[in-house]
C-alpha cells in the first residue's frame, strides 16, 4: 500500500479536527474525498504534507512503509508527496525559474543524482508548461505573483508535472475555476496519471470528477470517513446534498 | 594609547589638536578654507558630539564609540604595504576608474588631479584645493544643512583629502568612477575624508563609493560627501559598506539638485559595527527627482542608522525612498525618513517605504517616518513594515522539497532583491547580488569586498540555489 492512514487523531490549538480517520491508497488509484465545509478535508491534506501547527495525538500515517509523521515537509516532498494548494501562495521576488530549479535540484540531490543542467531544465519547463497550456513566459515571473485564479491552479499542476510526485493531493483545485480552466487542469492531471502514482482529490462538487474519474469516493464528516464507495457515490452526493449523510451520522 | 573615558575627552583632544595644527599643517591653507575650518571647529566646539538627548540621534548611542582613544593623522602615513595588492578590481566586465583612499588619503594614480580632454577633473581634493580655488570656493561646504550637523562640522574643520570630481556641462562620463576607502592601521584610527562631486548642466556620472576594512581593528570614519547636480544632469550613486564589527562609519551625504536633475542613491550596508548614513537631499530646482534607496543586513550586535532628509523646496519635484533591512541576532536599526514639503513646493510627489524582517526577537528596529508638509497640492505617502519571514511562503517552498535553510534564504534574498534591482550597472548589480547572497548565508568576510582581494584565499562559494538568471 502506498499510503496507509491508521486511526488518525489530530488537533489544532487543542481542538480535535480529525477523529480517528482510516484511509488506504494503492498506486494507480484515484481517491476523491468529499464532504461539507469544516469537516477536516484540508486539515487531512496538511497532515499528510507536514504543515506545522497540526498536532497528531494518535494514529499514524504510513507512506511507502514508513511512518512519516516526524518527517519535515521537504523530505516528504522528496519522497514523492505533492500538494496542489487550495490557495497557492504569492512569493514576490522569487522567480518561478529559481523556485523550480531549486526544488528539482534538491529532489535530485536526495536521489543521489547530479543537478540538472540549465538548458535541460529550461527545456523541461517548456515541455511541462504545455501540459497545462501555460503560454506565458514563466522565467521572469515571481511565484504566483499577479497570477489570475486560473493561472495559479494551472501553475500548481505545472509544478506537479515538473516534480513527478508519487502521491498528489489536489486540495479544492476546482474552486474558482471557470469551465475552460477546469478542463485544462483535469487534462493535465489525466496526462500525469500512471499505474505508478496515486491521487487524492479533495472537492465539494462532483464537477471535477466528471473530468478526473475517481476509483473511490470517500465522504469525510466530522473528522472521520463515514462513507466510501465508487464514483456513483459522488453522483448521489451531487443529487442529494450532504444532509442525508449528516442525518445518517447523527442517528448513530 | 590613552583610553578616554568620556566623549568630551575626545572632543577636547580634537579641539586641542586643531589649535596645534592651525599654526602647522593648516597654516598653508587658502584663506577661505582656513575661515571655514575656524568656523566649523567653533560649531563643533559649541555643539559637541551628538548625544542621546539629540533628537536626530535618538536610538544610536555613540558613548562607547567616542570613549575610545583615536589617532587622527594630518599627514599621510607611509605604510609598508603593497598597494597594488590592496586594490584589485574584482568586478569583472565593470569598466571603472578606481580612486583609492587609504586611511583617508588618496593613493595610486589619482593622488594628483587628472584633467581630461573634455574638461572632466578627477583626483585628490587636497590638490583641487590648490589648483581650482574658484570651484572650491563656489561649492565646497555649500551644501544645504551641512553646518547643522556637528560631525560634518568636525569633518570640515579637519578634512584635507578625499575625492574630487568635476564634470563640465554636457559631458557624460561613460566609465563608472569607483572610490574605495580602506582603513588599514594597527591602532584606533579616526579618519575624516571629504569628497566633493560637481556635475554641470546636462551631464552625467556613475559613482560607486565603497567603505571597507582590511583587518579587525577599531576605527572611526567620519566621511562627508557633497554632490552638486546641475540642470538636466544625472547622478547614479551606490554606496557599498562592508566593515568589520569594530568599525564605526558616519557617512554623511549631501545632495543638492538643480532643475530637472535626476539622482539615484543606493546605500548597501553589508557589515559594520555601527553605521550611520546621513542622507540630505535638497531639491532646489523644479522638475528634479531623487530616488533614495537602502539595504541593510545586520547581525551580531551591529547597529545601522539610516537617516534621510528630503527637502522639497520648489514645485514639481518627486522623491521616492525605499529602505529594506534584515536584522538577526541582537542587531539593532533605526530608519528615520523626514520629508519636508515647503510652502511653494506645489505638485510634489514624495513616497517613502521602509520594510524590515527581524529574524530573531532579540533584533530590533525603530522606523520613524516624518512628513512635514506646508503646501496643499501634494501627493505624499509613507509605509513601514516590521515582520518575520512569511510562514505560508515557507511552507509552500518546503512542500516542494526545498530545505528550510534554502527556503529561508530564498525568501530573504527575494526581500532584498527589490533594492538590488535598482542598481543600474549590470556587472556591479551582479557583484552586489552575489555579496548579498554570501552575506545571507553567513559566508561574506570583510575581506571579500567589491574590489579588494586581501590575499586570503577566496573560498569557493557554492550555492545550492542558483539565483542567477539562467
Amino acid at each position: 500500500m502506498l499510503l496507509n492512514i491508521k486511526n488518525l487523531h489530530l488537533e489544532i490549538g487543542g481542538k480535535e479536527i480529525i477523529k480517528g480517520l482510516n484511509l488506504g491508497i494503492n498506486k494507480g488509484e484515484v481517491h476523491a474525498i468529499m464532504g461539507p465545509n469544516g469537516t477536516g478535508k484540508s486539515t487531512l491534506a496538511a497532515a499528510i504534507t507536514g504543515r506545522e501547527g497540526y498536532d497528531v495525538t494518535k494514529g499514524e500515517i504510513v507512506y511507502k512503509g514508513i511512518d512519516i509523521l516526524e518527517m519535515p515537509p521537504e523530505d516528504r516532498a522528496k519522497e514523492g508527496i505533492f500538494l496542489s494548494f487550495q490557495y497557492p501562495v504569492e512569493i514576490p521576488g522569487v522567480s518561478m525559474t529559481n523556485f523550480m530549479r531549486t526544488a528539482m535540484n534538491e529532489h535530485l540531490e536526495y536521489q543521489g543524482k547530479n543537478p540538472i543542467p540549465a538548458t535541460d531544465f529550461l527545456k523541461r519547463m517548456d515541455e511541462k508548461k504545455k501540459i497545462v497550456e501555460i503560454h506565458s513566459k514563466l522565467t521572469n515571473r515571481s511565484v504566483n505573483e499577479g497570477f489570475s485564479g486560473g493561472e495559479k491552479k494551472k501553475n500548481e499542476i505545472f509544478q506537479m508535472a515538473m516534480l513527478e510526485p508519487t502521491l498528489s493531493i489536489l486540495d479544492e483545485t476546482d474552486s474558482g475555476l471557470d469551465i475552460d480552466a477546469l478542463r485544462i487542469v483535469a487534462n493535465g492531471v489525466n496526462t500525469l496519471k500512471t499505474s505508478e502514482n496515486a491521487f487524492i482529490i479533495i472537492t465539494h462538487y462532483q464537477r471535477l470528477l466528471d473530468y478526473i474519474e475517481p476509483d473511490f469516493v470517500h465522504v469525510l464528516y466530522d473528522g472521520q470517513i463515514v462513507k466510501s464507495g465508487g464514483k456513483d457515490l459522488a453522483i448521489e452526493l451531487e443529487e442529494k446534498g450532504y444532509d442525508w449523510i449528516k442525518q445518517e451520522n447523527e442517528n448513530y | 594609547m590613552m583610553e578616554y573615558t568620556k566623549p568630551n575627552v575626545l572632543k577636547k583632544h580634537l579641539t586641542d589638536l586643531f589649535e596645534e595644527s592651525k599654526v602647522s599643517v593648516f597654516s598653508k591653507d587658502k584663506d577661505y578654507i582656513s575661515a571655514l575650518r575656524t568656523e566649523a571647529i567653533a560649531q563643533f566646539d559649541k555643539k559637541g558630539f551628538p548625544s542621546g538627548k539629540d533628537e536626530s540621534w535618538r536610538g544610536t548611542d555613540l558613548k562607547k564609540v567616542l570613549s575610545k582613544g583615536y589617532q587622527q593623522f594630518l599627514h599621510p602615513q607611509n605604510q609598508d604595504i603593497d598597494l597594488s595588492k590592496l586594490f584589485i578590481c574584482e568586478v569583472h566586465n565593470f569598466d571603472t576608474d578606481i580612486l583609492s583612499l587609504l586611511n583617508g588619503w588618496m593613493v595610486n594614480g589619482y593622488a594628483r588631479l587628472k584633467t581630461f580632454e573634455n574638461g572632466t577633473i578627477i583626483g585628490s581634493l587636497a590638490e583641487a584645493m590648490e589648483e581650482y580655488p574658484e570651484l572650491i570656493n563656489e561649492y565646497y561646504n555649500k551644501s544645504d544643512k551641512i553646518n547643522e550637523h556637528s560631525f560634518s562640522s568636525l569633518n570640515t574643520a579637519f578634512a584635507i583629502d578625499g575625492v574630487f570630481i568635476y564634470v563640465p556641462d554636457g559631458v557624460q562620463v561613460d566609465r563608472a568612477i569607483q572610490m574605495v576607502s580602506i582603513i588599514n592601521h594597527d591602532e584606533n584610527l579616526l579618519v575624516q575624508n571629504r569628497n566633493l562631486i560637481i556635475l554641470g548642466n546636462n551631464s552625467s556620472l556613475t559613482f560607486v563609493q565603497c567603505d571597507d576594512s582590511t583587518n579587525k581593528l577599531t576605527s572611526l570614519n567620519n566621511s562627508v560627501t557633497e554632490f552638486f547636480i546641475g540642470e538636466n544632469s544625472n547622478l547614479d550613486h551606490t554606496k557599498l559598506q562592508n566593515l568589520n564589527n569594530k568599525s564605526t562609519l558616519i557617512n554623511s551625504t549631501y545632495i543638492n539638485q538643480d532643475a530637472n536633475s535626476n539622482v539615484s542613491t543606493n546605500a548597501i550596508s553589508l557589515n559594520g559595527g555601527l553605521i550611520r548614513n546621513n542622507i540630505n537631499v535638497a531639491l532646489n530646482g523644479q522638475g528634479s527627482n531623487a530616488n533614495v534607496y537602502g539595504l541593510y543586513l545586520m547581525d551580531d550586535k551591529q547597529h545601522i542608522d539610516n537617516r534621510v532628509y528630503i527637502d522639497h523646496k520648489v514645485a514639481n519635484c518627486t522623491s521616492s525612498e525605499l529602505f529594506k533591512g534584515i536584522l538577526d541576532d541582537e542587531a539593532s536599526g533605526i530608519f528615520n525618513g523626514h520629508i519636508m514639503v515647503r510652502k511653494d513646493a506645489q505638485n510634489t510627489n514624495a513616497f517613502q517605504n521602509n520594510n524590515n524582517i527581524l529574524l530573531k526577537d532579540t533584533a530590533t528596529i525603530d522606523t520613524l517616518p516624518f512628513l512635514e508638509i506646508y503646501a496643499d497640492d501634494v501627493k505624499c505617502s509613507h509605509g513601514a513594515t516590521i515582520g518575520q519571514l512569511d510562514l505560508e511562503a515557507m511552507f509552500y517552498l518546503r512542500s516542494r522539497g526545498i530545505s528550510e535553510d534554502n527556503a529561508r534564504m530564498l525568501l530573504m534574498y527575494a526581500f532584498a532583491t527589490e533594492v538590488i534591482n535598482n542598481i543600474s550597472i549590470d556587472p556591479l548589480r551582479e557583484r552586489i547580488d552575489d555579496m548579498v547572497k554570501k552575506r545571507l548565508r553567513g559566508e561574506l568576510s570583510i575581506c571579500d569586498t567589491c574590489v579588494l582581494h586581501c590575499g586570503s584565499p577566496e573560498k569557493e562559494v557554492h550555492f545550492d540555489i542558483d539565483l542567477s538568471k539562467i
